[in-house]
């Protein structure tokens, strides 16, 4: 592989994750634009393709992001999908400097989430005049939602882990389960301050909360939030005439991948985040030039805990129906053989969901760069982070330490 | 025309059939035999345009559920939505006519299909809707 074909992030941000009340989206996305770009000493002067998220906002975050840090006239690609928003603008940005159109990427995810309630679902109520009336695709009277099975997605991941408990014939007590992988999360992001939660929880307190869709709880459910994450990205070419310094702290993407899952028999019923994820994870393996067992540690999709057990088997760290023994090992604890989620994971760092895929790489490079600080993964090399929007788009990135 | 004392019905859903004997309908690809609760341009698994409507078992058992606690308005809870694997065939639905709770919902349970009523609008019309039930063993 030629220098202009290698891919390395030159400087990352995240912001603090949680409550920002007196910070719009355009005040937290350019928060994380200029940390990444000061990060990569660099200015918008450098940048030649950016790359936005943000699902909830009014549209064209990218351009109100420009007229906030540098309007330079630079394509912009607004981007959405799902909670792989974040993960997809990265993308988006990789291919242009893969692609040889630009040398310098800009990709940025952002999301104003704080107190929004349950998301998905939330079908209309019936009209005011009281006829049943056959509307849309299935020629429903009613919502479907909640009359014919779930859409909140608490519901829909609960039935995702409850289903890979059926499949591989769990004999144990599944809540308690689910609820021990919650505490590991909670447990980890008391070591980061960037998380939105850094309470440890016992299994009693997170047991004891309230029950939102069996079997999660309301901590086991990733956290609404605040904040934004932002990556510039650069080719192998351009790096070489840069600091040694910025050469030193630059960190390889070993693998960018983006999947969307293909056709299985029950996908249209219950999603299928396993398929796209297994597909992803096989697909960045091979380009990293990479196993599971040569992973220092793994941010994974844990929006819910449920979810999380599923990619520990989907993303190869266990044999496959071993995810359950994987968890009891210990393994995905922060001093197991392959810690999971050591930033607390979107159960509890949080879950700004167009920040998300960029924030889990964010995560990943303070390790390799062995800027981890008092949760540093010692000697850390070699990282994947793993997002899923469902729908679904599972974004997979491996990273590594520079040789430098 | 003729008036009848049992008032008008009318299916949650246009793949369910009501009458003496409920059950659901799927479209079938004709070539790979794909099922879809919904009409498709293509078949999503291999791209054949031919679909036959199909009648999907009425019994089948529970693979996966969960108990949901909240939901949007006008959703009793807590209520169990499930994945019903009837014969092959994956069926989104809630489970009826049991405790909601994880101590009467299991994973592997029998059910069978079951309707209930959704209420009358201001015709005199009756919604029909549809879900699991236990199958007693
Ligand atoms: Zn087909």
């Amino acid at each position: 592989m030629s220098a202009s074909d290698e891919i390395w992030i030159l400087g990352i941000n995240m912001t603090k994750f949680g409550k920002h009340p007196d910070l719009d989206v355009v005040d937290l996305g350019a928060e994380a634009i200029m940390g990444a770009l000061a990060d990569a000493g660099m200015t918008m002067r450098d940048v030649g393709i950016l790359a936005a998220g943000n699902l909830m906002g009014g549209g064209g975050i990218g351009q109100q992001l420009q007229k906030q840090v540098g309007q330079t006239g630079i394509p912009v690609f607004n981007v959405s999908n799902a909670c792989a928003t974040g993960a997809t603008a990265l993308r988006t940005a990789i291919m242009a400097v893969k692609a040889g159109e630009v040398d310098v990427g800009l990709a940025v995810g952002v999301e104003k989430l704080a107190g929004a309630g349950l998301l998905g679902g939330g079908g209309k109520s019936k009209s005011d005049e009281n006829v049943w009336e056959p509307k849309g695709r299935y020629g429903a009277v009613a919502p479907t939602d909640g009359r014919i099975g779930t859409d909140t997605m608490p519901g829909v991941f609960a039935q995702v882990g409850m289903e890979y408990l059926n499949d591989h014939t769990y004999g144990g007590e599944p809540f308690e389960l689910f609820a021990k992988i919650s505490q590991k999360n909670h447990s980890h992001s008391t070591l980061n301050p960037l998380a939105a939660y850094t309470k440890e929880m016992s299994l009693e307190q997170i047991m004891g909360d309230i029950m939102i869709a069996y079997p999660n709880t309301r901590p086991m459910c990733s956290a609404n939030c605040d904040g934004a994450a932002a990556a510039v990205v650069v080719n192998g070419e351009k790096l070489k005439t840069l600091s040694l310094e910025q050469q030193r702290r630059a960190v390889k993407v070993s693998a960018s991948v983006l999947t969307t899952d293909p056709w299985q028999e029950a996908c249209q019923i219950l999603p299928d985040v396993n398929t796209l994820t297994r597909n992803a994870a096989k697909q960045a393996y091979e380009q990293a030039g990479v196993g599971p067992d040569d992973l220092d540690l793994v941010e994974l999709h844990d929006c819910f805990a449920t979810a999380e057990l599923v990619h520990y088997d989907n993303l190869m760290l266990c044999e496959e129906g071993g995810a359950v023994d994987f968890f009891e090992s210990g393994a995905p604890w922060r001093d197991g053989r392959l810690p999971v989620n050591v930033s607390g994971g979107l159960q509890s760092k949080g879950h700004p969901i167009s920040a998300t895929g960029i924030a889990n790489i964010w995560e990943v490079c303070q390790h390799v760069r062995g800027e981890g600080g008092p949760r540093q993964i010692e000697g850390a090399k070699v990282g994947l982070a793993h997002v899923i929007g469902l729908g679904s788009a599972c974004g997979i990135h491996v990273l590594e330490k520079s040789a430098a | 025309m003729t008036s009848t004392d049992a008032p008008a019905q009318v299916p949650l859903v246009d793949y369910l059939v009501l009458g003496d004997d409920p059950h659901l309908l799927a479209y079938e690809c004709a070539s790979c035999g794909a099922r879809y609760f919904d009409r498709r341009n293509a078949c999503a698994a291999c791209f054949d345009t031919e679909f036959t409507r199909v009648r999907i078992p009425s019994e089948g058992v529970v693979r996966t559920f969960t108990i949901v606690a909240y939901a949007a308005p006008g959703i009793p809870v807590p209520f169990v939505s499930a994945v019903v694997d009837c014969d092959g065939t994956s069926v989104r639905g809630n489970l009826i006519n049991v405790e909601a709770d994880p101590d009467h919902v299991r994973l592997g349970m029998k059910v069978r299909l079951a309707t209930y009523s959704l209420g009358t609008d201001d015709n005199g019309t009756e919604a029909i809707g549809f879900g699991f039930e236990p199958v007693e063993s």
